[in-house]
């Protein structure tokens, strides 16, 4: 691994004057994207700003919303009461993420950003526009089984890969950051990026710019919810497809829903015209059905991942199933 | 404008100092001379900075330690090779099997995923720190009586990761503690015993 300086910031400020003025610098919350990249030589940063001991690691109530505190751990906020109360999706979400001993370094505002990436990305010896703008994609000609179905572009088919961003899209989550400009919130669902022609950037967020926090509405959504994750084995593994479901249900009547998908694109999938097909419709099967055919419009397969194109509709009716007999 | 110091530099000045003065040498070796001449001076604070070992508290397993580490070293690495708590055992490097774990501050935590200098002031506890001199923790020996290894290679890091399950709460039904230590690999297939022995250890209510 390359070397490079460590410091530990004890104001917000200072860590964030610190990565905006050094390209070379980044910051460094639980570690576990970071680190492991830097072994493989795939990220090298000649500083790392440390900024576990900034005061942002609390979950706590908001006018008409929950505030999580982007240095509240991944298992803390899946063991939270008032998140299991107010958002237990979000914690379906985060305890399908990664195993019990990852969930306990990697942190909110971490999960977000870790990078949306596939195989050939981790393998320096092939080509991939993310890792070294213009060398070309190694996935598209090659295996691409794991890869996106929707939003694709010719420069990259990569998935972003966090469970977590699944249920916080559907929620209708805020990121707050902070940067040298001052502060902004980011709708979540504006938060990733596509990767049309430049598929080194994951995300809008600035170089510099650090997030303090996510903010989720209080919501309809706090007992017929779901996440289904289809994985290759029962546990600890990335998903080949998922999906978060939302009910608010009139008896069996729908009035409102929220829908996600993860594994299927550069970011995590809202399934905004699947959720209006639910609204008004009773909570049966073929309601489900007619969703998911909606959600799967305009989905594109390559050469090896066409199996999500049935995989995907069927897990959002699975999802919507289980989160109505919640 | 605000005096206090926004970020702290665990980097030891004496020694920087030295480095500052040796490492020019070292830059000009690394890099074209170009780079050198055009930005000589900040580069010499980096390349200084970058080779600097850092200072470091840790408590592990009881005993206090003082020590100087580089910045790059996981946590991981110091416990093995600086410290020569060799019970931790290195599986895959990239947190995919769990033979690292350990505990910091009493959570489980994957030791090869984490840089050592972000662990100052922390308490860590490893396989080696479980038995209370020759008395094995209750987890141990019910891996001994389960038969809850072939090769033992994931040993340390399953009994690591087991005594975290049950005192989480986690280890309530067999699907559960499945689940809960699914961050763990074993190549050689000893799960079914593994579980034997955390529902042994569960439902024997013994403090671990
Ligand atoms: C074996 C393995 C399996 C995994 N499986 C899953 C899975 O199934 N599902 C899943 O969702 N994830 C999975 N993960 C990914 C894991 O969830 C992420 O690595 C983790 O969430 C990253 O969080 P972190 O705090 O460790 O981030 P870090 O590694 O510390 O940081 C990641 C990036 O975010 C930046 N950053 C961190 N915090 C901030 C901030 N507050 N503001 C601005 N920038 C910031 C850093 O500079 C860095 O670029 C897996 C990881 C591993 C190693
Ligand atoms: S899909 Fe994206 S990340 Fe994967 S090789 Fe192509 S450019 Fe790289
Ligand atoms: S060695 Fe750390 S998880 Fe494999
Ligand atoms: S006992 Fe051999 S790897 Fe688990």
């Amino acid at each position: 691994m390359n070397q490079f300086q460590y410091v530990r910031a004890t104001k917000s400020q200072g860590a964030i004057d610190a990565v905006a003025k050094d390209p070379q610098a980044k910051f460094i919350a639980g570690g576990t994207n970071l680190v492991d990249l830097m072994k493989r030589g795939i990220m090298t940063p000649q500083k790392l700003v440390d900024i576990n001991r900034l005061p942002l690691a609390k979950i706590e109530r908001q006018d008409n919303g929950l505030r999580l505190g982007a240095l509240a751990l991944n298992s803390t906020v899946a063991n939270d009461a008032l998140v299991r109360q107010h958002q237990p999706l979000l914690a379906l979400a985060l305890n399908a993420g990664a195993s019990p001993q990852l969930r306990n370094m990697a942190t909110v505002g971490g999960n977000m950003l870790q990078r949306t990436r596939c195989s050939y990305f981790y393998d320096l010896t092939m080509p991939c526009n993310k890792r070294e703008p213009g060398t070309g994609c190694g996935a598209l000609e090659g295996i691409n089984r794991m890869h996106a179905i929707f939003g694709a572009s010719d420069k990259c088919i990569a998935v972003h890969p966090s469970d977590m961003s699944v249920a916080l899209v559907a929620l209708d989550a805020t990121v707050l950051v902070s940067g040298s400009k001052g502060d902004r919130r980011i709708a979540f669902a504006d938060f990733h990026r596509l990767p049309g022609d430049t598929p080194e950037k994951d995300t809008n967020l600035e170089a510099g710019e650090l997030i303090t926090a996510v903010d989720i509405p209080d919501g309809p959504f706090t007992k017929h919810v779901h996440y289904q994750k289809v994985r290759e084995r029962a546990s600890y593994a990335f998903a080949l497809v998922s999906t978060a479901a939302a009910l608010d249900l009139d008896g069996n009547t729908i009035k409102a829903a929220r829908l996600a998908m993860g594994g299927v694109a550069h970011k995590p999938w809202r399934l905004t015209a699947a959720e209006q097909s639910l609204v008004g419709q009773p909570a049966t099967e073929a309601s489900f059905r007619r969703a998911a055919e909606v959600a799967m419009q305009g989905a594109k397969a390559f050469k090896h991942n066409a199996y999500k194109l049935k995989l995907g509709p069927n897990t959002i009716v699975q999802a919507l199933r289980t989160a109505a007999a919640a | 404008m605000n005096a206090e110091p926004e970020l702290e530099s665990p980097h030891d000045d004496s020694r920087r100092t030295f480095l500052k003065q040796s490492s020019v040498l070292t830059a000009m070796a690394l890099v074209p001379s170009p780079v050198v001449t055009a930005a000589a001076a900040e580069l010499d604070e980096k390349v200084a900075a970058a080779f600097e070992k850092v200072p470091l508290s840790l408590k592990v397993n009881g005993t206090k330690h003082k020590l100087k580490v580089e910045p790059r070293t996981t946590l991981l690495d110091l416990l093995r090779e600086q410290l020569h708590l060799t019970g931790t055992k290195k599986g895959c490097d990239y947190g995919q099997c769990g033979a690292c774990t350990v505990h910091v501050d009493g959570q489980r935590v994957n030791s090869c995923l984490s840089f050592a200098v972000m662990h100052d002031g922390q308490e860590i506890t490893t396989i080696e720190g479980l038995a209370k001199g020759d008395e094995l923790h209750p987890m141990q020996e019910a891996f001994v009586k389960h038969d809850g290894f072939q090769c033992g290679y994931c040993t340390p890091g399953q009994i690591m990761s087991a005594v975290a399950c049950v005192r989480e709460g986690h280890a309530g039904s067999e699907g559960e503690i499945r689940e809960y230590m699914s961050g763990n690999i074993c190549r050689c297939g000893a799960y079914s015993n593994i579980v034997a022995a955390i529902q042994d250890v569960k439902q024997g209510g013994q403090k671990v």
